[in-house]
């Protein structure tokens, strides 16, 4: 369905897109997941003609599109990352003015635009200019305005950053049934935890290259049957490890911060032995609680990338420049 | 077909957001009519000159009607990024900005009337030509807007676009021979005059007005026609290369 080989692109110098080359089949759900700067962004802009590659080639839906991206764009939705919508118009109307922008006839607009509304909860927003929405109703207009014209593939651009949590959980459960009713999607996200639960075959991708592509349930492969602790302290914890090495052998502790440690093994962890030991040792517990490795452990391995910094990305607030 | 209804809906979308709001449809008026009172307070005549005086007024409405709607319609949908939409649309970026100036083109073309309109009550517009000041009213809004949108994907701001479509259109009202012949400008300005496209449109128009045309207007609908075609693929062109990047 997409085909990409070797695409590369530089922004005065800076290599934003480095020598990229994947494939998606029809019916996908493929992840882009990477840091802020990754060049996500870049390639979806590639992708659907907003930007020019330097070199490499595109195929879509078996269709050169590397110099012409015209050939395959009634094929592709796009939802951007930042609203692209006319704040003057009502919700109805820019669905509407989108489904004509793709040659749809009047009622077949009118009927299409009242059903996304439906299916989007916009149904009592649909008149109002889309300029005052809420940030979530004019994330769920932009996707609802991306596939008015039901395209086959669509390309998602980090759709639920800057959403809050209810937001964010509604759009993904549109997403996921977007993907069942048959769309080839292709997502791009910071959110290691969205990758991993909507996506079938994620690429990591760091400073412009993939460091790694495969199918999420190959990626989890290693970690399967991994066990973890999350252990919290009342108070920084002083240097344990070799001790705790020497105690444990069997187990792997890894501090997070001053006041927290993740313990790793391919065993069962008793709890008991743990907390005896740290309270011995003059560290007081507040909190021991078991989790589930996943593609986040995955992630930090392979791209080395501290889980911290994505955290600290997604906090940030989402701000239009 | 389907093509055309995204063309279509396009100058729809741009008439109702931009073009049909108060201020733009009062700024229409109030312009051409200001114009024409100033110049009948200023030349001194009495109503017989109105047909003189009608070809200028005509320009003037036509420029201001359309040079600077492509500020917005263009560079503040680009800046805004909603212009991105429309370049993800499978429509040819020809056919696409031909629907972005086709509103200004029509508004261009309507204010025209405003003061003919006014005229009609005045004095005799019986002796006009139609058939050539119709196509030649057209002509100028096309050639304005195409200037106007030359102006629009040369800039980022809105303001810049404003700005630089009055560095054009005031040295152009001045210099087209309107008001002074062309003849008694100084001589070093008389080249300049002439690489201006309303010069050729003001001399259509006292040609099918009053018939006191200076050039013939074969070669006055040709360099207009010129002027648009080159205007429009250098901003097509600029589009493509620094739009999408
Ligand atoms: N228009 C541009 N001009 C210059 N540099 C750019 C431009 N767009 C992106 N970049 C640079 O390319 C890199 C990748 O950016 P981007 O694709 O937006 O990343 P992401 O979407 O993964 O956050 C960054 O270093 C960014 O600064
Ligand atoms: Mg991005």
């Amino acid at each position: 369905m997409i085909e990409v080989v070797n695409l590369t692109k530089k922004f005065d110098g800076v290599i934003a897109v480095d020598e990229l080359s994947f494939r998606i089949r029809q019916g996908e759900f493929f992840g882009f997941l990477g840091p802020n700067g990754a060049g996500k962004t870049t390639t979806i802009n590639i992708l659907t003609g907003l930007a020019r590659p330097d070199s490499g080639s595109i195929r879509i839906s078996d269709r050169d599109c590397t110099n012409n991206p015209k050939a395959a764009q009634h094929l592709i939705g796009v939802v951007p990352d930042d609203s692209n919508l006319y704040p003057e118009l009502s919700g109805y109307d820019n669905l509407c003015f989108c489904a004509s922008l793709y040659g749809m006839r009047k009622i077949q607009r009118q009927n299409r635009s009242k059903e996304l509304l439906a299916t989007f909860g916009l149904e009592e927003a649909a008149n109002r200019k889309f300029g005052g929405y809420s940030k979530g109703m004019k994330r769920k207009l932009t996707i609802a305005a991306g596939i008015i014209h039901n395209p086959r593939i669509l390309f998602m651009d980090e759709p639920t950053t800057g959403l809050d949590v209810g937001s964010a959980r509604q759009i993904r459960l549109l997403i996921s049934r977007l993907h069942h009713s048959g769309t080839t999607i292709f997502l791009t996200t910071h959110y290691i935890e969205e990758a991993e639960r909507l996506c079938q075959r994620v690429a990591f991708i760091v400073k412009g290259k993939i460091v790694k592509i495969d199918s999420v349930s190959n990626l989890l492969q290693p970690v399967l049957g991994k066990k973890a602790m999350l252990i919290t302290f009342c108070n920084p914890i002083m240097n344990l490890y070799e001790k705790f090495e020497r105690t444990f052998p069997n187990l792997k502790c890894e501090s997070l911060s001053d006041a927290q440690v993740r313990v790793e093994s391919m065993e069962p962890i008793y709890v008991g032995p743990l907390v005896r030991f740290f309270e011995d040792n003059g560290s007081e517990v507040m909190e021991a609680k078991r989790i589930t490795p996943s593609l986040e452990d995955v992630f930090v391995i392979t791209t080395g990338i501290e889980v911290n910094t994505m955290r600290k990305e997604r906090e940030k607030p989402h701000s239009i420049p | 077909m389907r093509q055309w209804i995204a063309f279509w809906n396009i100058v729809l979308k741009d008439m109702r957001a931009y073009y049909l709001k108060p201020p733009n449809v009062s700024w229409g008026l109030i312009f051409p009519l200001a114009w024409t009172a100033m110049l009948f307070i200023k030349s001194g005549q009495g109503l017989e000159n109105i047909l003189g005086l009608l070809p200028g007024v005509v320009c003037i409405s036509i420029l201001f009607g359309s040079t600077s709607m492509l500020a917005v319609t263009v560079t503040f949908e680009k800046k805004n990024r909603s212009f991105e939409r429309l370049l993800l649309a499978p429509i040819p970026l020809s056919l696409l900005m031909l629907a972005k100036t086709g509103g200004a083109i029509l508004f261009g073309t309507v204010n025209a009337f405003v003061p003919i309109v006014i005229a009609m009550f005045l004095a005799d517009l019986s002796t006009i030509s139609w058939n050539i000041a119709i196509p030649g009213i057209v002509l100028i809004a096309t050639v304005s807007t195409f200037l106007g949108l030359f102006i629009a994907v040369s800039v980022s701001e809105v303001f810049e676009a404003q700005t630089f479509s009055n560095f054009f259109r005031f040295p152009m009202i001045f210099l087209c021979g309107l008001f002074i012949p062309i003849a008694s400008l100084p001589v070093f300005l008389r080249p300049l005059s002439y690489m201006l496209p309303l010069t050729y449109g003001a001399d259509i128009l006292r040609g099918a007005i009053d018939g006191t045309n200076s050039m013939s207007l074969g070669l006055g609908f040709i360099v207009i026609l010129s002027f648009c075609t080159i205007l429009f693929y250098v901003s097509l062109r600029n589009i493509n290369r620094k739009w999408i990047v």
